[in-house]
């Protein structure tokens, strides 16, 4: 059906998907997750109520959520050039699905810390955990299952992401699939490419659900 | 006996929208080292609160708390850290880790506290060896019951040797035998350890059963303040009243004529001393209500007996129980 070379290029179109995802998921838990904790532990009801940098914190977070993705991938590309010192190419669209992720996990994360019983917390306190030591030995543990859901969801919306940075020159299957379906109208490279993409969701999505109860001590 | 930990006029009130709400008033409270302190009164009497500001959990609006003669509020986080090492706390909903095997649990505070490893392990089976719970080191708290997960947050408040051991309504989850058993326990700990005890409760059962002296919190103030059996015998006020008498109002119903209630201490219990009155005195009683319980060790009782009309019988009967040395009371419609 395919001849070598397209062939090549959906397993190279893969491999980069794979590859933009895994790396800006990585780069936004680094961001994503300290800034849920802040947002958590800021809260007026939280364990260090900072009210001013809880409400400065969600405003940029709602911010940057509500710009569309495809804007944010354009406006961004100045930056984008600083960091990576190309426009285009998969290393280069890590930098804007990495901006447009961590706001989004900031506030996955946020909910999943807030599931953890104010009862425990208390409990906690009352031993005389610092501040530090609340966060990660009790609310980042105690709420490990939710935050594992949490990371399949980012990880599946990100390589969403991914596939819109084809726009753009950005690489991966969602690159092919907009060059050969979208604008050569090669129906059948673009049904695999999209094929291969709901593959790797599904299993994704299956693994963080595996993990997530396996690592889940609550049940009887 | 000294003093562990005293309240000099607490005060706390919560913001709710504009308007203050004062959970706690005026509370003026010494609890001496070694004992069980029972602190009792109706939900939203303001009990729970006062706990809290035993270990600042809640800070006090106006007023002070000393533990050991120091002042909670002079501390500044870290030394206020270090103290709560020495006060710890169980609560209703037991709080445990629920990612946490029951052993590390146990542990949890001994890492706050930065106890070497080794060190934490071993004290952490002993104390699991003391609630009785050492065959379930390994397993998750969802996997125990309501009467387990209560011993090993116990377990876990003692890892750090506490002095003082706040219980917040801690027996109220659980059924009547496991209440029992986790209050024997409690009992053990206040004489074999020497940990000073405060416990909070809405149910007399539990003052009844392992307190030496008990506050009564009656709309945001304590009502009442003294040993166990005197207040059990004697409440001065009605919040008091109230809670010795729980179901006073619902059974109880004395018409007009006169009624006397009697308190019984451990030994005249063992006697029959109504029968005796009775033929002794040759008078017709009625008995209204009675319950005997067992306090710190010794049986006590009481009993509502209701007279005839005749002034002559009452006075016969009120003699004959005074020179037994029982306590009497005439009660008048109390309900």
């Amino acid at each position: 059906m395919f001849d070598k070379i397209i062939i090549n290029m959906i397993v190279e179109g893969f491999w980069d998907s794979i590859y933009m995802t895994l790396v800006s998921t990585v780069f936004a838990y680094l961001i994503g997750l300290p800034l849920g904790i802040i947002l958590v532990v800021t809260d007026k009801d939280g364990v260090k109520p900072m009210v001013w940098l809880n409400r400065g914190l969600g405003v940029i977070i709602n911010i940057l959520r509500s710009v569309p993705f495809l804007i944010l991938l354009i406006t961004i590309i100045p930056f984008t050039r600083w960091v990576t010192g190309t426009s285009i190419g998969t290393t280069a669209t890590i930098v804007p699905l990495v901006v447009a992720a961590a706001p989004f996990i900031a506030r996955v994360v946020e909910s999943s810390l807030k599931e953890v019983d104010k009862g425990v917390i208390e409990a906690a306190q009352s031993m005389g955990t610092s501040t530090f030591q609340l966060i990660y030995k009790v609310l980042l543990p105690e709420s490990l299952p939710s935050l594992v859901v949490g990371a399949a969801l980012a990880v599946t919306t990100i390589l969403s992401y991914s596939a819109l940075a084809g726009f753009t020159g950005g690489g991966g299957l969602g690159d092919i699939a907009i060059r050969y379906g979208y604008n050569r109208y090669q129906t059948d490279i673009m049904l695999v490419t999209v094929a291969l993409l709901v593959v790797i969701v599904q299993v994704l999505q299956e693994a963080g659900m595996k993990l997530a109860k396996v690592c889940d001590k609550r049940r009887r | 006996m000294s003093t562990i930990i005293r309240l000099e006029h607490l005060k706390k009130d919560y913001a709710v929208g504009k308007d203050a709400i004062t959970a706690l008033n005026d509370i003026n409270l010494e609890i001496e080292a070694g004992e069980v302190f029972g602190i009792i009164g109706a939900s939203g009497a303001g009990k729970s609160t006062l706990v809290r500001c035993l270990n600042f959990l809640e800070k006090p609006t106006e007023g002070h708390v000393y533990f050991e003669d120091r002042d909670l509020a002079k501390l500044n986080t870290k030394e206020l850290n270090v103290a709560r090492q020495s006060i710890s706390m169980i609560f209703q909903q037991f709080n445990l880790l629920m990612q946490r095997s029951v052993l590390r649990n146990v542990m949890f505070p001994m890492e706050i506290a930065r106890v070497p490893k080794e060190e934490r392990k071993k004290r952490a089976m002993e104390l699991l060896e003391l609630v009785g719970l050492s065959d379930k080191a390994k397993v998750y708290p969802a996997q125990l019951s309501g009467g387990q997960k209560q011993r090993v947050a116990i377990a876990r408040a003692l890892a750090n040797n506490p002095k003082v051991l706040l219980c917040d309504e801690a027996t109220s989850a659980l059924d009547p035998t496991t209440t029992r058993e986790v209050l024997e326990l409690l009992k053990n700990i206040n004489q074999k350890l020497g940990i000073t005890i405060v416990i909070i409760t809405h149910e007399m059962m539990v003052i009844e059963s392992i307190c030496n002296r008990v506050a009564i919190i009656a709309d945001s103030r304590i009502a009442e303040i003294g040993p166990v059996k005197e207040i059990f015998a004697r409440p001065s006020t009605e919040a008091g009243r109230k809670l010795v008498y729980p179901d006073g109002d619902r059974n109880i119903h004395f018409g007009s004529r006169r009624c006397i209630r009697i308190v019984f201490d451990g030994r005249s219990s063992f006697e029959p001393v109504i029968a005796n009155m009775i033929l002794d005195c040759k008078v017709p009683v009625n008995i209204i209500y009675a319950n005997t319980k067992n306090i710190n060790g010794t049986a006590t009782g009481e009993m509502v007996l209701q007279l005839s009309d005749d002034e002559k019988d009452y006075e016969k009967v009120f003699a004959y129980l005074k020179a037994r040395n029982l306590t009497v009371e005439e009660v008048r419609n109390y309900v």
